[in-house]
Parts: C-alpha cells; sequence; structure tokens
C-alpha cells in the first residue's frame, strides 16, 4: 500500500514538473502554431540563473531558494520574449521556418551553456526541509515533490484566472479560436505572442530551477529531456488546451512512475506507446480542438 | 458625390492563387454600395484583400488616405468595420467577451447596439458558440456597430438565415447605413434591392460592371448575365 501511494504521489509530482513545461508549450502552440523547440533552453538557462544566484546567497536557505525561483522565471520570461522578438516575429505566419529557428536556437544554446558551465552535472544544495521527507499512510514522499506540486497548482489557477479575467487573456483565447479574425477588430494579436512567450517561458524557468531540485543537479541538458517528455504531454492533452496539458500532465507522469516500479523501469517506452495511442485514437489529443 | 474609399488596381491572392485580378471601383461616403456576382468571383477576397487580411498589392484609399501598406489591426483603427462571412464569433467566449474585444473607443455604442439586438441582452454571459445562427450574426454585426467606424465590410450577413431574421438583420444595416456608409456583398437580391444605393458587380476577378443598385437590378438581361439570376421584381418593388 505504501508503495502504491508513492508512486502514485511521485508520479503527480514529476507530472508538475512536466505541466510547467508543457502549458507554454501548448499556449505558444494553440495562439502560434508555433512548435517552440527552444523551450527546454529557457528552461535550462532559469535552472543556471537560479543556481548562480542560490550559490552566492545562503543556498540552503529558504530565502536563496525564492531568490533563485524569482530569477529563473524572470530569466525565462527575459529570453523567451528576447526570442520571439528577434527570431520568430520576422518570420511572422512562417510557421517551418519558425520551428526551424527554434530547433537551431535550442543546439545553439545547449553548446553555449556547455561552454560556460562545462558538460558535468553540477550538484546543488537546498533549503534541507527540501532534502527530507514527509510520510504519508505510510510512504516517505520526499519533499520536492510537494514543492513541485503546489508550483503547477499555483501556475494552474494563475493561467486560468489571468485567461479568464483580464482583456490580454481574453485577446489569447480569442486567437487560438481564430487569430485572424483578432486582428480584425483591430487588435494587434502580435502584443499577445509576445506575451505567451513570455508567460511561456517564465514558467519554464521556474521549472528549471526546480527541475534542478528534482534532480539535483543543473547540466546544459536539463531542458531538452524534459522537453521531449514535455511535447509528448501537449500532444496527449491536446496542442493548444491548458486543461489537456494539465490532464495529460499528471496522466503520463503517473503511468510512468508506475511502469517505472511495476514493469522493470519500462516507463519510458509506455509512455511513447500512450503517445501512439492516443495519436490513433483521438489525433487531436484528449482535449484538443481538431485542426487541418 | 464625395467617397470614402477607392480601390484601384486591387489584387489579392490566397497561398500564391490569384483570387482577386485588378479590381477597381469607389465607395461612396453614404448609402450601401452592394458588391454583387456569381460565387466563387472574389467578392468576399476582395473585402479580405482590402483589410489585409490576404496578400495584396494595389491602392487602396480610406477618406483619400493609403491604406494599402498597413497591417490588418491598424485598417481597421482607422475606423473600417469588418462583419466577415459565416460571421467568425469567438465560439468559446461569451457575447460579452465577444463585444468587449472589438471595443476600441472609450464610450462604446451600447444603447445603439443593445436598441438594435435585444436578444443579445439577456444573452450576455451566454458562450457565443451556443447561439442560434442569426443571434451569432449579430453578435458579429454588434462587433462592427459598437465603435464609430468610417466604414464598414459587411459580408453576406443574411446567408443561411431564417426569413424573418434575415428582415432583422437588413432592419439594423439599414439603421447603421443612416450614419456610416457600407459596402455590402449581398447574394440576396431581394435585401440589396431594399438596402442598397449603389452596385458594383464582380465576375472573373474584375469589376464588370458599376451603378445605381436600381438601375442593375431592373435591367433584366444585366443581371441574367452576369449574376446568373432571373429577377423577379420584388413584392415590395424597388426603392
Amino acid at each position: 500500500m505504501s508503495t502504491l501511494v508513492l508512486v502514485l504521489l511521485t508520479g503527480i509530482g514529476l507530472g508538475a514538473l512536466y505541466f510547467l513545461v508543457a502549458s507554454g508549450l501548448s499556449l505558444i502552440y494553440g495562439l502560434m502554431h508555433v512548435l517552440n523547440f527552444a523551450h527546454g533552453a529557457f528552461l535550462t538557462l532559469g535552472a543556471f540563473m537560479g543556481f548562480e544566484v542560490a550559490r552566492r546567497l545562503d543556498s540552503t536557505s529558504w530565502w536563496a531558494f525564492a531568490v533563485s525561483i524569482l530569477v529563473g522565471g524572470l530569466v525565462g520570461a527575459g529570453v523567451a520574449a528576447l526570442t520571439e522578438l528577434a527570431l520568430i516575429r520576422p518570420l511572422y505566419e512562417r510557421h517551418i521556418e519558425q520551428v526551424l529557428v527554434t530547433v537551431g536556437l535550442a543546439f545553439a544554446a545547449v553548446a553555449l551553456y556547455e561552454g560556460i558551465w562545462g558538460s558535468d552535472p553540477i550538484y546543488i544544495q537546498a533549503p534541507a526541509w527540501m532534502r527530507e521527507t514527509t510520510g504519508v499512510l505510510g510512504a516517505q514522499v520526499p519533499n520536492t515533490y510537494w514543492v513541485l506540486m503546489a508550483a503547477a497548482t499555483a501556475l494552474l489557477i494563475s493561467l486560468v484566472v489571468f485567461l479568464r479575467y483580464t482583456r490580454f487573456g481574453t485577446i489569447i483565447r480569442a486567437g487560438v479560436e481564430n487569430r485572424a479574425m483578432v486582428t480584425a477588430l483591430g487588435i494587434d494579436v502580435r502584443t499577445a505572442f509576445l506575451l505567451v512567450f513570455a508567460i511561456g517561458g517564465s514558467a519554464a524557468g521556474v521549472g528549471g530551477v526546480l527541475a534542478a531540485h528534482y534532480t539535483g543537479y543543473v547540466s546544459a541538458h536539463l531542458g531538452s529531456t524534459l522537453l521531449i517528455f514535455a511535447f509528448i504531454v501537449t500532444v496527449i492533452g491536446g496542442l493548444g488546451s491548458l486543461p489537456g496539458a494539465a490532464i495529460a500532465s499528471v496522466m503520463v507522469a503517473v503511468l510512468q512512475q508506475f511502469a517505472n516500479y511495476y514493469m522493470g523501469g519500462t516507463g519510458d517506452i509506455i509512455v511513447v506507446v500512450a503517445l501512439a495511442g492516443v495519436l490513433l485514437v483521438r489525433p487531436s489529443g484528449l482535449l484538443g480542438r481538431r485542426f487541418a | 458625390m464625395s467617397t470614402i474609399l477607392e480601390v484601384e488596381g486591387l489584387h489579392g491572392s490566397i497561398n500564391g492563387q490569384q483570387v482577386v485580378e485588378d479590381v477597381s471601383f469607389t465607395v461612396p461616403s453614404t448609402g450601401i454600395t452592394a458588391v454583387l456576382g456569381r460565387n466563387g468571383v472574389g467578392k468576399t477576397s476582395t473585402l479580405r484583400a482590402i483589410l489585409g487580411l490576404i496578400d495584396r498589392s494595389g491602392e487602396v484609399r480610406l477618406a483619400g488616405e493609403r491604406i494599402d501598406g498597413l497591417r490588418t489591426h491598424r485598417i481597421v483603427r482607422q475606423g473600417v468595420g469588418y462583419v466577415p462571412e459565416d460571421r467568425e464569433v469567438f465560439g468559446s467566449l461569451t457575447v460579452e467577451e465577444n463585444l468587449q474585444l472589438a471595443v476600441r473607443q472609450r464610450k462604446p455604442r451600447r444603447e445603439l447596439v443593445d436598441a438594435l439586438f435585444p436578444d443579445l441582452v439577456q444573452r450576455r454571459r451566454q458562450m457565443a458558440g451556443t447561439l442560434s445562427g442569426g443571434q451569432q450574426q449579430m453578435v458579429s454585426l454588434a462587433r462592427a456597430l459598437i465603435n464609430d467606424n468610417r466604414l464598414l465590410l459587411v459580408d453576406e450577413p443574411t446567408k443561411g438565415l431564417a426569413p424573418l431574421i434575415v428582415d432583422q438583420v437588413a432592419d439594423a444595416l439599414e439603421e447603421a447605413s443612416a450614419t456610416v456608409p457600407i459596402l455590402l456583398v449581398e447574394q440576396n437580391l431581394d435585401v440589396v434591392r431594399r438596402l442598397a444605393t449603389d452596385a458594383i458587380v464582380i465576375s472573373g476577378g474584375r469589376v464588370v460592371h458599376t451603378g445605381r443598385a436600381a438601375d442593375i437590378l431592373g435591367d433584366e438581361e444585366l443581371t441574367h448575365r452576369l449574376l446568373g439570376v432571373g429577377v423577379a421584381p420584388a413584392t415590395g418593388g424597388t426603392r
């Protein structure tokens, strides 16, 4: 019983991490029809900058942790906004070129990070509580997972509130449905593009700092690994659907954890099988709309 | 007679395919100008080219000023309201959100819109996607009428609507036309006969005839040749 609870809760925690990455991917795709391969690079940079800040402070203290989260979010937002302005915007409406430029950026970023921080993982320190566990129904759950769950829940709630109750949120929802009509109402939809990149990048940056605490280290490839699963989650949830991404994140991660524990470490394979299954049965994903 | 819109040598293409070929016409600054022509001759594409929603070249002037180099949202902010074919309301947004999104001025013309479309007042919180076709058309019209525009581009507003709703939409357009000139694509010739002062006939992506709407619709041979329909005199007569 306690093993079951442990596998389930760590699955949900991992799903929370996936959601931090997938939410941005899904928003960006929904509005701009761009699969952003550079999203992992935003995440990695967030992680490195968070680490750099934390180690200059007292990295075992809570306030250093809080500052590193803040820095990760700001750096992620900044670099994503810059990417949109400098690389995506000049290729307006040229979706294939936009995707290719994000692929190029992803490769270049990893090389740059390796140049600066080296190719070996850098182990990080955390507040003592985060290295401890909390007992739930006999299962000892590492506290990092609670932090991941709290962060993803906070992100989901703030995104839903933002999308539902602000003008920019309304513009983004309308743009996901029919971008041309948004411009035909006199709204510069590019502002919304910049905004979803910044929001997605910020979630990825925060995700990067937390991912480093999840794995215990930062490395230039931190983002690339997570990005693969985030893409899978985004596709299964339905490209462009935020609730879809949230549900799929938890489903995929829980499935992955269970397969890893009970089926001899086959989690990654099972996830790809699940992806294939969803694509066969529901090509538009769980909550995605059909698109041509 | 002064003009609000001048179109000269307008070309438009979608994915490299030419859909508007060398269209030139003017729209007077009062009344409703109908764009007529058979299906697929490029009427909708002409409106979309004016708005920059498709690739275009040529000269378009709004009240004498060039707008053909502007991006769509800038053109709209110059005071051009657009009511697209098939309404294109945001189905996952409420009626109110659809209207809010369209507002471009500090004092939107709420009273006018509420008076024209009382049906929408009690449906403010309803998702636009769950409205009937006629109600969606009212949302689409309301999005354009809630602002003070210098010109409205209205594309087949009565398409697929029940006769009673067609009358309601025509009433709204008639009332709106008292204050703003309208360029109207319309297949329903009874509606054209009732509303339009001038008409432009497009065939094969070009303008083949311009003149008073009543003259064009009164000439049976001409309408048959250009529009492919026999026009029986309407019961109400022409205006």
